[in-house]
């Protein structure tokens, strides 16, 4: 389903420069949960905006079900996220000054889902990561765990075929972890959406079926187990 | 989408009201003044033309001299009576012709007198000058021929004189001459020049000569254009019949004028016109600054609002649904502003008109005009934003803090 080749990114230009990404192949199937690990500054956020069709490399190809990325309009990569892709950034990224249930609306109304499906469905969303009671609280009136939830949950209400992750756990207590992991783990399962997720924490990442190993903008050749 | 837009931008409004108010302050302060700028020089057109109707219908004055002063007019050959019978019997576009003079005089009535000018007249005169009588009787041929000291009142006069008497029947004296009140004149007011036309007093112009000036004195004869005639054309006929008349050559100047009261009508209006598209115009230019006030502070929203831009695009928002939202925000806060300044200009345009005394005449084009053009200055100010706004790059625009 999705295909990384050779893929290459550097930010900055000179001496500056920094290669962020270097000859990154990878290849993942419909229905994969799969996590990725490294040290911080190893390229994981960078490879997950690449994935999530947010940002370009320098070189290599990147397939989305065998369409090349690359060739794609600003507008149809636009509309590549609107339609299959959902993702939890690792700043969360919620809009200010604008309610739980509202943002995590935002990406059904670009899909012109009615409002009262719109209602009811982010309602379900909130509340399988458990904010339910919070619907109306703005991130400012929110901690960090639960803006991440809110983050979560906006990313699955849509039910996108792939679920990008950037640090979904980060702001968590282990039990709250665990509660999404499960939650991610159902979704993959009974719904077969592919995750991908970026942590450090071993026992998350213990979920998936699978983990990559950044470093340095490389990926660790895999050591089987 | 369009109304998703609609309620977003609403939204966006409200959370920042005194900004938003700020910003539509520039459109509303020009729709309100380009509105009553047009209202109150329309109005002035209204009065301006009513007053000069009010003058009599079609006047046209004929006077000796040139028009333009070149040397002394009394050595113009004067008018006489058969002027004003040759033109009223000759001319098929005049429809009715008056020969009158002038004398300013004191009347007395028991022991109140009044300084007025008293006007010998061809009964025609009353015609020309659209009067009616509002009491009493009119003069008649037989008074006008005999030269009968029978005398017809302005309001004016009338009130000075008599204040809450009768009138009628009543014996003035002008100067030394007795003079007997038959009939009273409706009300004119002030004529556009400001004179009083209610401070007149009309006897026969036989009797004039007769009783008070003693020649055979015409000052000015006053016409009628015949109705649907072109006053032009009566006024070119009234020119050859009186070159004719007094023997004037091929090559020389005419030693009369002809004043036609609808070309000082056009000219006034014209004026009038004239100032209040000058005003309009300036008052336009405030609602392009007021555009300019809108751009700007758009362009901060979308700088302040990168964040949110690149959460949007991030989420699949096409440019496109970017620069429409950023759009019609700028548009929804110009057409508010121009909805406000609309309500604005009919009040002050209200108190204006009547503080300054003329009609209150709304022209609902303009009005109109002025909010199309509210909102267009939206659209064409807001662009520039909404398509900066639309073009961000996602990653670049989360990064922004
Ligand atoms: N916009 C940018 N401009 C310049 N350099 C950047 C930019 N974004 C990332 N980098 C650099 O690219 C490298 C990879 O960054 P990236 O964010 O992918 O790391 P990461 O693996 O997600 O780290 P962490 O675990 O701390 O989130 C880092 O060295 C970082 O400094
Ligand atoms: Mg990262």
């Amino acid at each position: 389903m999705i295909k990384l080749q050779r893929l290459n990114k550097v930010y900055g230009k000179g001496a500056a420069a920094v290669e962020a990404l270097r000859d990154v192949n990878l290849s993942i199937n419909e229905g994969e949960f799969v996590a990725m690990m490294g040290p911080s500054g190893s390229g994981k956020s960078t490879c997950m905006n690449i994935l999530g069709c947010l940002d370009t490399p320098n070189s290599g190809h990147y397939l989305f079900q065998d369409t090349p990325v690359e060739d794609m309009s600003r507008n149809q990569r636009a509309l590549l996220r609107r339609h299959f892709i959902g993702f939890v950034f690792q700043g969360f990224n919620l809009l200010a000054r604008t309610t739980a249930l509202e943002n995590v609306e935002l990406p059904l109304v670009y899909r012109r889902i009615p409002r009262a499906q719109r209602h009811a469905q982010a309602r379900s969303a909130l509340a399988s990561v458990g904010l339910e009671g919070r619907e109306h609280h703005t991130p400012a009136e929110l901690s960090g765990g639960q803006q991440q939830r809110v983050a979560i949950a906006r990313a699955l209400v849509t039910q996108p075929s792939v679920l990008l992750a950037d640090e979904p756990t980060g702001n968590l207590d282990s039990a709250r972890g665990h509660e999404i992991m499960e939650l991610l783990s159902k979704l993959n399962r009974e719904q077969d959406i592919t995750i991908i997720m970026v942590t450090h924490e071993a026992d998350i990442a213990a979920y998936a079926q699978r983990v990559i190993h950044f470093l340095d903008g490389r990926i660790q050749p895999e050591q089987g187990n | 989408m369009w109304w998703s837009a609609l309620s977003l931008a609403l939204k966006e409004i409200r959370r920042n009201l005194l900004r938003s108010g700020l910003t539509m302050l520039g459109i509303i302060i020009g729709v309100a003044a380009v509105i009553t700028m047009v209202t109150m020089g329309n109005g002035t057109t209204a009065k301006i033309t009513a007053q000069i109707e009010n003058l009599g219908s079609n006047m046209l004055i004929l006077r000796p001299g040139q028009r333009f002063l070149r040397g002394s007019r009394a050595a113009a050959k004067p008018l006489d009576l058969s002027d004003s019978e040759a033109l009223r019997r000759e001319l098929s576009s005049i429809s009715a012709a008056a020969a009158i003079t002038n004398r300013p005089m004191s009347i007395i009535y028991g022991n109140t007198n009044w300084t007025t000018s008293v006007t010998g007249m061809e009964n025609d005169y009353v015609v020309v000058r659209n009067w009616a009588i509002s009491a009493g009787r009119n003069i008649t041929d037989g008074e006008q021929r005999a030269g009968a000291p029978a005398c017809l009142l302005g309001e004016t006069v009338r009130r000075e004189l008599f204040s809450y008497q009768d009138a009628i029947g009543e014996t003035i004296r002008l100067g030394k001459i007795a003079c007997e009140v038959i009939g009273i004149l409706t009300s004119k007011g002030q004529s556009t020049m400001g004179s009083d036309q209610d401070d007149v007093v009309l006897i026969p112009l036989r009797a004039h000569w007769r009783l008070i000036s003693g020649g055979q004195n015409v000052s000015h004869i006053y016409l009628s254009g015949r109705d649907g005639v072109d006053t032009n054309k009566a006024r070119r006929d009234i020119e050859l019949l009186m070159r004719e008349r007094r023997h004037i050559g091929a090559g020389d100047e005419d030693d009369f004028n002809v004043i036609d009261m609808k070309e000082i009508t056009k000219t006034m209006t014209g004026t009038t016109e004239v100032m209040t598209s000058l005003l309009g115009a300036v008052a336009a230019v405030s609602l392009v600054v007021g555009g300019i006030g809108i751009m700007n502070i758009m362009l901060v929203s979308v700088t302040e609002r990168t964040r949110e831009i690149g959460i949007r695009l991030a989420i699949g928002a096409l440019e496109r649904e970017v620069q429409r939202q950023f759009l019609v925000e700028a548009v929804v806060l110009s057409s508010v502003g121009g909805m406000i300044g609309i309500g604005l200009a009919l009040v002050a345009s209200y108190f204006i008109a009547a503080a300054i005394n003329i009609p209150l005449i709304l022209d609902g084009s303009i009005i109109l005009l002025a909010f199309f053009f509210s909102a267009l200055v939206g659209v064409v100010f807001g662009y520039f934003p909404a398509r900066k706004a639309a073009r961000l790059d996602p990653i670049e625009a989360l990064r922004h803090e």
